[in-house]
């Protein structure tokens, strides 16, 4: 059983997401704790990189200041095993494919099973591509986690099928970052995964707001928030911790209704 | 040479978000439907011809080959196509495929311009709508292509993310293609991206091997000893080696924009520094550091100065099929100012590339040698910035 399944035993999940090194180490550390200790379920860790195709302006931005701030992927290797020392909750990457190839798959996932990461978001690793890393994953016993867009009509399935730990819904068309109004047919995509799968499935991009978070947890098992806490932490720098967990607390109790 | 799933190689593939997935999909299905589709080929070559000006010359540049007194050089004058470069092969066969699609929208990304030029020309003269993404250091670098492109009705987003050059431009361009799918085409420029983009692009430039061969064949009776072309994504090369490839006795030799050398971080060459990584949907060869973070890669030429290079080129590189070497942007500017002195072209400062090589290797060849070197383009858009290399003034 994946370690990752615990994140989905206390009702909807609320996935909150945050750039590794925005602005320094030691902030990460104490926004994720705040997180967790204001209902976070599960935790998504980014690792910067210089060029992510799939992450909107804020998003971007924080990588570009993790990466000025020096931060790199064995700083944030010992950044997690450190914060492994009192952090249980489920605890997921999500970087790009080449921050992984180019350290060395093998190392890198073994690295994460060492320091008690349970799985991998990497936004272009489709389908298609995932026996690039997926054999020593599960080897490591990470979960490379499967994402479903609104334009996977007839791979939704065959995605749901194979998929370990979660399912990442993607709610709109476009790269990450706060939107208005979801448009997506979101209960009709979990349908067709419910069909096909017991891996639990949640919900990112656009949401921001908890009446937003509410309406997707109506559908999906879980909810991830990214733009609208890096946003947060863009204005606050080293003190986000307080007003990033108020709104972590905030969220998790929209969903928990 | 690519297998059902677009590798090279262990080089290709489609390494992009699932949000494109189905685009790329169906890209590849029509693209494989039209490709022989009597009527599109018909259309194509009907353009290609009496819009584009093929086929483009082979000329043999007598003046040169004396001055530099070794092989007798030809150039293929891709400079000579409307637009006033390659680009044009790749944009119509793409404009004309998005088409029979039923998009109505292209996007583009362009360094130099000359393939922002291109696109906007073929969103034209077929009656579509046309953004082009173009990193703002060379919106400044070619302010006279930006106009043209506003000129030919196309709406130009200057990108100002990373190094606001032709990388940003490319991811730019592909987050922008995540948000809109259903009626936009992205036009990719040069051989690199996502299967099927590598192919699609490569047979459309395929025709300046393929013209270049037969024209070769007519005036010397034989093939040439050398093919050479620049290299940034690698679109004129690859066109320029591709009906070459199964002739082994014909060296391929691409020429990289080393930028101030390749002993310094301000380079663009991938081949000789790069090493394998996997980035803007493809596998293949990457200027980066040790984490794999993209380099802020540099050279001269707006059209070279990017941090990876196409699939099939890093495939011929592995089997030592082609030869990848390093130019210098002094190097490029001497060849540059070389051409246009002694036979009256200005070739761009991409092309200044390959010509440059081409003055070296010469001299060490015998005098019944060829070579064939490819001018990928035409140098008007690139007089005032080297002026200002030579620390001279002047307003377009």
């Amino acid at each position: 059983m994946s370690n990752i399944a615990k994140a989905f035993e206390n009702g909807k999940a609320f996935i909150p997401f945050v750039t590794c090194g925005d602005p320094d180490l030691e902030t990460t550390g104490k926004i994720v704790r705040e997180m967790v200790k204001n209902g976070a379920d599960l935790v998504e860790l980014g690792i910067p990189f210089s060029d992510p195709t799939a992450e909107g302006p804020v998003i971007q931005g924080a990588n570009i200041r993790a990466l000025s701030g020096g931060v790199t992927t064995d700083m944030i290797f010992a950044f997690v095993e450190q914060l492994r020392e009192d952090v249980s909750v489920p605890l997921v990457f999500m970087t790009y494919a080449n921050v992984v190839f180019s350290y060395g798959a093998q190392k890198f996932i073994s690295t994460c099973q060492r320091i008690g990461i349970d799985g991998l978001i990497l936004p272009d690793l489709p389908y298609e591509e995932k026996d690039e890393f997926l054999p020593i994953c599960r080897q490591y016993g990470v979960d490379l986690i499967s994402l479903i867009a609104p334009t996977s009509e007839g791979r939704a399935a065959m995605i749901a099928k194979e998929a370990d730990g979660f399912i990442y819904i993607v709610s709109s068309l476009g790269v990450t970052g706060m939107r208005s109004k979801i448009t997506t047919d979101i209960s009709k995509l979990v349908s067709v995964i419910r069909e096909n799968t017991s891996v639990p499935c949640a919900v990112g991009f656009g949401i921001s707001t908890p009446e937003q978070a509410k309406e997707m947890s109506q559908y999906a098992d879980g909810v991830i928030v990214g733009s609208a806490i890096v946003k947060q932490i863009a204005e606050h720098g080293k003190e986000a911790a307080g007003p990033v967990g108020e709104y972590v607390g905030e969220m998790k109790k929209a969903i928990s209704v | 040479m690519t297998n059902p799933k677009g590798r090279f190689g262990i080089h290709g593939g489609q390494y992009i978000p699932e949000t494109l997935m189905n685009a790329v999909i169906e890209l590849e299905q029509a693209y494989e439907h039209y490709k022989n589709d009597p009527d599109f080929v018909r259309e194509l070559n009907e353009l290609l011809a009496n819009y584009a000006g093929r086929p483009s010359l082979l000329y043999y540049a007598d003046k040169l080959t004396k001055t530099l007194g070794g092989a007798k050089i030809y150039l293929k004058r891709e400079d000579l196509n409307h637009t006033g470069s390659h680009k044009i092969n790749n944009v119509l066969g793409q404009a004309l495929l998005a088409k029979k699609m039923g998009k109505t929208r292209l996007i583009a990304e362009t360094g130099a311009g000359q393939h922002g030029v291109a696109a906007a020309t073929a969103a034209a003269l077929l009656g579509m709508e046309c953004v082009v993404f173009m990193g703002e250091e060379d919106t400044k670098r070619q302010a006279l292509n930006v106009y043209r492109m506003r000129l030919l009705g196309s709406k130009v987003v200057p990108v100002t993310s990373g190094t606001a050059t032709l990388k940003d431009a490319v991811s730019e361009a592909m987050r922008e293609w995540t948000s809109r799918i259903a009626d936009t085409h992205y036009c990719l420029g040069s051989v690199m991206g996502p299967h099927p983009f590598p192919t699609i692009v490569r047979d459309f430039q395929s025709v300046i091997s393929k013209e270049a061969r037969q024209q070769i064949l007519e005036k010397e009776g034989r093939l040439p000893d050398a093919v050479i072309a620049c290299v940034g994504g690698g679109s004129n090369a690859i066109g320029s080696f591709y009906n070459f490839i199964n002739d082994k006795d014909v060296r391929l030799i691409g020429c990289e924009a080393a930028g101030r050398g390749i002993d310094t971080f301000e380079t663009a060459a991938t081949v000789n520094t790069g090493r394998l990584g996997i980035f803007h949907g493809m596998k293949s060869y990457f200027c980066q550091d040790k984490y794999g973070q993209i380099a802020p890669v540099y050279s001269i030429s707006a059209g070279l100065d990017y941090p990876g290079v196409g699939p099939e080129h890093a495939y011929l590189h592995d089997i030592g099929r082609a030869e990848y070497v390093p130019v210098t942007d002094d190097e490029a500017v001497d060849a540059f100012e070389f051409l246009s002195r002694t036979e009256g072209i200005i070739p761009a400062i991409e092309s200044a590339h390959a010509v440059a090589y081409a003055m070296k290797l010469a001299p060490t060849m015998d005098k019944d040698k060829i070579i064939i070197v490819t001018i990928s383009g035409r140098g008007d858009k690139d007089c005032a910035a080297i002026a200002r290399y030579r620390g001279e003034d002047i307003y377009e």
